[in-house]
């Protein structure tokens, strides 16, 4: 390995630990309902969504519409399972069914489950949805997303998914321990190390053989097959992944939640994952993370004064009331995708020597301006 | 079987009355799509949106200066969504302006959710329209069955335009090739625009009869009639007119015998209104494997 390499992976550990130690010290510091968290935990849940939609779209070129039902498969697999059996048996949750499954488990095994089963759905339904073109790929997998979501709400299934009403006390964040413990773990830290470790996998998937065979059929399918890439199964399998930390990260937001209902994971959802993914720029992984942190803090924490009547000094109740901000904000999200459509990282990844010229630059003008 | 249809009449009706709907805005789905090859996610929020400036205007206005002027608004909201979201990406790749459509969705969604607050507003009783009749023992409004006819005479109406005038026949260029018409001095930018007014002027019109049946608009209510009609438009074949047409009807009446499945099949169970949104959907995806075309669309080849 030569220097360059070596000295590149060190910057990137460091930077890495300093994040997870800085979320440690918040954790340990400021008062467990501070609004840094809700945006924390919220922001990193939706870079693992984001960065999971930009392997499928950013990665592998296909056009997908279907994250949200996915992220409900996840939600729902990991809220029913590690529900504990004595709530389960009790009425306090299926008040109107008899719970079907009789156990319980943790919250890992949970984890783990809530991706298989997406990832076992999105085989299913990539048999079909895969050979479709583009748009029409982008329509039925829409189409799956909604159909998940009714049958979720089905009666029938009332037993096992509490038909359309809501699912709560399961393991939520507030219940995480120690294993074999019962020292509660810091939430905030948990959530960053489960995104942490999915979308380490992601990265390393990209630079696999595997990532540069899903380049190749971004850039041009029918050169990709003749180079010998089996297009079918290279999609398949971007598929299920992406599918796989689409559940994962929806079985965070449960958690994140306290409740889960089908109702919350409509097709608005997968509109605002793709919107972040245009946001951080398709095609790079960390432009998706850090528009994730953007959205979250832009949409819960910064600009929180135009839905409550007082922003930036001025107070205008008739103006900013309820769901102004949500207007503000499509606003701003149609100015960078007609204006600035490589958003903010481009294909590129955040790197040192990147954020080094940046500020280079910047002093550059401001001397030349001198 | 007179029995049964007896029996179950007012589904078959409502069936009818919504396919209709649902036509006049898949066609606008499917001229779009037809010329620019983009699927425009933002036209069943303009569907919405028609019905909520229809709550707001006849508030304080009479219905024969309402209806009019809500048709010219639509037309000037389509019109503008197109100079403003999707000229400026005419050259850039497809991906990029079906975001900006869904964008402009996620836009009009919102800003309706900001004007009304997130209530469902009373959709105003649109005299003769919302009055009940009483068809063979069922019950309905007058809307059900002025539906199908109005939508009839729309599409005939559309047909000519396209086949007979200028416009009209450069529409149908464009939709075949767009550069070349181009090079034949078609001025693209006015034929797109025309595409657009027209479109949003028959969800206009659908939104009067959709929302007489329903009675309330929310932000959210565009959302599913426009991709039920989506769907619709790629059954028929997307690019058809009368492909969309058929669909929508099709569409129409069989979400509707599935709500009513507890009484025409004899199954119970209270899932169906669920399922009538998942068969739309299910139904797409076979279409979509099956045909890929549609009913009367062209095959495409690819070029390398």
């Amino acid at each position: 390995m030569d220097r360059e390499k070596r000295n590149h992976l060190i910057r990137v550990f460091v930077a890495i630990a300093l994040v997870y130690g800085l979320v440690a010290v918040l954790e340990f510091t400021l008062r467990p309902t501070s609004i840094i968290f809700t945006v924390l935990r919220k922001g990193a849940i939706y870079s693992l969504v984001a960065v999971s939609m930009n392997l499928l779209n950013g990665f592998t070129g296909l056009f997908s519409l279907g994250q949200a039902g996915f992220m409900l498969l996840g939600a729902y697999t990991y809220a029913i399972l590690t529900m504990p059996t004595a709530v389960k048996e009790s009425e306090r949750v299926y008040r109107y069914y008899d719970a079907l499954i009789h156990f319980d488990t943790g919250v890992l095994a949970g984890l783990i489950a809530a991706g298989l089963i997406a990832a076992v759905f999105a085989f299913f339904i990539g048999l079909p949805v895969l050979r479709l073109k583009s748009d029409y790929l982008a329509i039925a997998t829409l189409g799956f997303a909604e159909i998940i979501r009714a049958v979720c709400q089905w009666d029938v299934l009332g037993p096992l998914t509490n038909g359309a009403n809501l699912l709560r006390e399961f393991k939520d964040l507030s219940r995480i321990t120690l294993p074999f413990s019962d020292i509660p773990f810091p939430p905030t830290l948990f959530v960053f190390i489960v995104v942490g470790i999915c979308i380490l996998l992601i990265v390393l998937l990209i630079n696999s053989s595997y990532g540069r065979a899903f380049k190749a059929i971004r850039d041009d399918e029918t050169a990709a097959e003749a180079m010998g890439i089996n297009l079918f199964r290279h999609k398949e399998l971007s598929f299920v992944i992406s599918s796989f930390f689409a559940g994962i990260s929806g079985a965070l937001l449960a958690m994140f939640q306290y409740t889960v209902q089908a109702q919350q994971f409509r097709t608005v959802l997968t509109y605002e994952i793709l919107l972040i993914v245009v946001i951080g720029g398709i095609g790079s992984i960390s432009g998706s993370c850090i528009a994730s942190f953007l959205y979250i803090a832009l949409s819960e924490w910064w600009l929180r004064g135009l839905d409550m009547g007082t922003f930036l000094g001025i107070n205008a109740p008739d103006l900013f009331r309820s769901g102004f901000r949500r207007l503000v904000f499509s606003v701003i999200i149609m100015i960078i995708v007609l204006f600035f459509s490589r958003g903010i990282m481009g294909d590129k990844e955040l790197s040192y020597e990147r954020v080094r010229s940046f500020f280079k630059g910047r002093i550059h003008r401001k001397e030349n301006a001198r | 079987m007179a029995d049964f249809f007896h029996q179950n009449l007012s589904y078959f009706l409502s069936g009818i009355s919504v396919g209709g709907q649902y036509a006049l805005i898949a066609i606008g789905y499917t001229m779009v799509y037809g010329i620019l090859r983009l699927i425009n996610f933002a036209h069943g929020d303009v569907f919405m949106c028609a019905g909520l400036m229809m709550v707001y205007l006849s508030s304080s206005l009479p219905f024969a200066i309402s209806i009019p002027l809500v048709l010219i608004l639509t037309v000037i909201l389509g019109f503008a969504i197109e100079r403003v979201a999707y000229k400026p990406l005419r050259s850039a790749p497809r991906m990029s302006v079906m975001i900006s459509a869904i964008g402009v969705s996620y836009l009009l969604q919102n800003a309706a959710l900001y004007f009304t607050g997130g209530l469902a507003r009373v959709y105003p009783e649109i005299p003769v329209l919302s009055a009940s009749v009483v068809i063979w023992d069922a019950p309905t409004r007058v809307v059900t069955l002025v539906t199908p006819f109005l939508t009839l005479v729309l599409v005939i109406l559309l047909s000519l335009l396209i086949k007979h005038t200028k416009i009209g026949m450069a529409m149908r260029a464009v939709s075949v090739d767009f550069e070349t018409s181009q090079i034949m001095g078609i001025k693209i930018n006015k034929v797109i625009s025309m595409t657009f007014m027209l479109g949003s002027l028959l969800a206009a019109v659908a939104s009067f009869l959709y929302f007489t049946n329903y009675a309330s608009v929310t932000p959210t209510s565009g959302s599913m009639p426009g991709l039920k009609a989506f769907v619709a438009a790629v059954f028929g074949g997307i690019g058809s007119i009368p492909g969309a047409v058929i669909g929508a009807f099709i569409i129409g009446i069989c979400e509707n015998i599935i709500k009513g499945g507890a009484s025409i099949f004899g199954i119970p169970g209270s899932g169906w209104t669920t399922f009538s949104d998942a068969f739309t959907f299910a139904f797409l995806i076979i279409i979509l494997i099956v045909k890929p075309t549609g009913l009367f669309g062209e095959k495409s080849v690819d070029k390398v």
